[in-house]
């Protein structure tokens, strides 16, 4: 009998432990299937976060390190400068590499670090349940916003692609979405080519990933698909921002 | 030996790290520090490594984190400040595990403070700055020379245990020009680091390095792992000086540079018909505790002289247990004690009874 959908090799056989109708099983399954095409696996070193995906080190064949909150993009700095011929990727949420690690994204970025980000954007501290994180939108209700996000108070939501745009040495930069088959089939080709340009030798990519968190939202995984489409992506707009047309 | 050389003491640190096969630095810029960096700068590239001027201290010693759980002999360098910045990424490089060099070139605080030489980050160091049951091995040369050997020493001492190693000097040892004879060939011990994160190459399971233990029984055991190695470390790591301690009236406790003003107040006071003895602690942590176990019986007492407000002092007291009284002298603010204040206290203590 042909087979016509397996785990891919990447992906370790574990139960993972996010919740119902959350993207981060999505978004692993994307780079799994990547790091397979690629056949990059073995010379890959991902880097876990801090946050709801905090061991998704354990959901990866590749090796994989730990860091600290939003110190991602240090710890991957350190590792490919030792390994510059092995792949590096960073998995980050937006309390992580838009709040505590803005520093470190910025300026790996600005180094040109031949690195890899996937940027996971929910609008909401997952992990610690539901605060406001700095992509949170205006008037959106967390449990530190319960009145809503009001500009004069928070501030606004940080458009990190636009933001990394501006640096040189980010080389690829794009936004994607998970709220349809459409859009996860265009995340994962983004999340392909992010890798690519790695290889190539070009500088830093980033691909930023619009995602759910239906318990947090205090949605249904339904209603939440469909709240990102209609509230997130007005306020970040999907596709490439930079280097849709680098050779890899 | 090999070429005798007059350096400064923060060019022999790199120098030495170098010699130790490090070829990976990453830092931040600090007083008095620096030139721990400009070598690095300078040097790196001639040899295939890397240098890296951090966006910040939390920035170098999260790379630091990275490269040394990549396999690399890595160090970092900072001052006071920056080590504070720094503490989150030492406990988390003590709970992965990590073998990896941080030298502290210690200025006065508290804050800001001021760039002149202090020992005031003593507690810091040894009692654990940053969160989570942790040790360090904390080594504290006293001269250029001992700068360059221990800092050799300090990358063997981190491979080998798995741990984060740091020395800890002062401005006026970072900033010193003294002759340093260096060896032809450091001896460098190889351990196999099949632990780290390289690549799988589809050979192996994946090597995973964390410092999260959410189930509590694997917490426990992991934390009681790492005590165990702390205790295999005060078995074999601990490095002192005694000096003129037989048949002495009274033995004063220095570390660094301090220790050095307290050899000449040694020949001074012995002018003056006063044996003083000298416990010199080299490795800060593991304590030589058993150095002073042996001299508790001295006739007089002990008396601790630091660059502080009175930080090892408390070793002192805890390894004397009560046997003899614990004195203390020191100055702060980047003062240093001359060797008459150093007299005087020592003469007002013996005749004090």
């Amino acid at each position: 009998m042909a087979v016509v959908f397996k785990r891919p090799h990447a992906l370790r056989d574990v139960p993972m432990h996010y919740c119902p109708g959350c993207t981060h099983g999505i978004i692993h399954r994307l780079i799994a299937e990547v790091l397979d095409e690629l056949d990059i696996e073995g010379k890959t070193i991902g880097v876990s976060p801090v946050g709801c995906t905090y061991n998704n080190y354990e959901y990866f064949n590749c090796d994989m390190q730990q860091a600290a909150h939003g110190r991602a993009p240090a710890v991957a700095t350190g590792i490919k400068r030792v390994h510059p011929d092995k792949v590096v990727f960073t998995y980050q949420g937006d309390g992580d590499l838009a709040a505590i690690g803005t520093a470190e994204i910025v300026h790996a970025a600005t180094r040109g670090e031949k690195i890899t980000t996937i940027f996971v954007n929910n609008a909401i501290y997952g992990m610690t349940s539901g605060q406001m994180a700095p992509t949170t939108l205006i008037n959106q209700v967390t449990t530190t916003t319960p009145y809503g996000r009001k500009p004069e108070l928070h501030g606004y939501p940080i458009k990190v692609c636009e933001l990394l745009s501006t640096l040189e040495g980010a080389v690829f930069v794009e936004r994607v979405s998970m709220h349809d088959i459409k859009n996860i089939m265009n995340a994962k080709k983004a999340i392909k080519k992010a890798f690519q340009v790695q290889i190539a030798g070009k500088g830093f990519s980033i691909v930023e990933v619009l995602s759910t968190c239906p318990t947090n939202w205090g949605k249904s995984p339904d209603e939440a698909l469909k709240w990102l489409k209609d509230n997130m992506i007005p306020m970040y707009p999907l596709g490439n921002f930079k280097g849709k047309d680098l050779e890899v | 030996m090999g070429e005798k050389l007059l350096m400064k003491g923060n060019e022999v640190i790199a120098e030495a790290a170098l010699r130790a096969g490090c070829r990976c630095y990453f830092g931040y810029p600090i007083t008095p520090q620096t030139e721990i960096a400009h070598y690095f700068a300078q040097k790196m590239p001639q040899v295939g490594g890397t240098f890296i001027q951090a966006e910040s201290e939390i920035a170098a010693i999260n790379m630091v984190y990275g490269a040394a759980g990549a396999g690399a002999r890595v160090m970092t360098s900072s001052s006071s400040p920056g080590i504070s910045l720094k503490q989150e990424g030492i406990s988390y490089i003590s709970g992965a595990e990590l073998p990896a060099v941080i030298v502290n070139i210690v200025r006065c605080g508290p804050g800001l403070g001021g760039i002149l030489p202090a020992q005031c980050d003593y507690f810091q160091a040894v009692k654990g700055g940053g969160h989570g049951d942790y040790k360090m091995v904390v080594l504290a040369p006293s001269s250029v020379q001992e700068l360059y050997e221990l800092t050799v020493e300090a990358f063997n001492i981190a491979d080998r245990y798995r741990i984060l190693t740091m020395i800890m000097g002062d401005g006026i040892l970072g900033q010193m020009m003294e002759t340093v004879e260096f060896k032809d060939e450091e001896e460098i011990i190889k351990v196999d680091k099949d632990w780290a994160t390289t690549g799988t190459e589809m050979k192996r399971d994946h090597n995973t390095i964390t410092s999260i233990y959410i189930n509590p029984e694997v917490l426990e055991k992991h934390n009681l792992k790492l005590q165990a190695k702390y205790r295999k470390i005060e078995e074999n790591e601990v490095r002192v000086e005694t000096y003129n301690c037989e048949g002495a009236d009274i033995i004063v406790a220095a570390y660094g540079t301090v220790a050095r003003i307290v050899k000449n107040v040694i020949k001074m006071a012995e002018k003056e018909g006063i044996k003083v003895g000298l416990i010199r602690p080299i490795t800060l942590w593991p304590f030589p505790v058993a150095a002073f176990e042996k001299y508790s019986e001295v006739p007089k007492a002990f008396l601790s002289v630091e660059l502080n407000a009175g930080q090892m002092v408390e070793d002192v007291r805890l390894a004397v247990n009560g046997k003899r009284p614990v004195y203390f002298h020191g100055r702060m603010g980047g003062m240093l004690p001359t060797q008459k204040e150093i007299l005087d206290k020592i003469k007002e203590i013996v005749k004090g009874d």
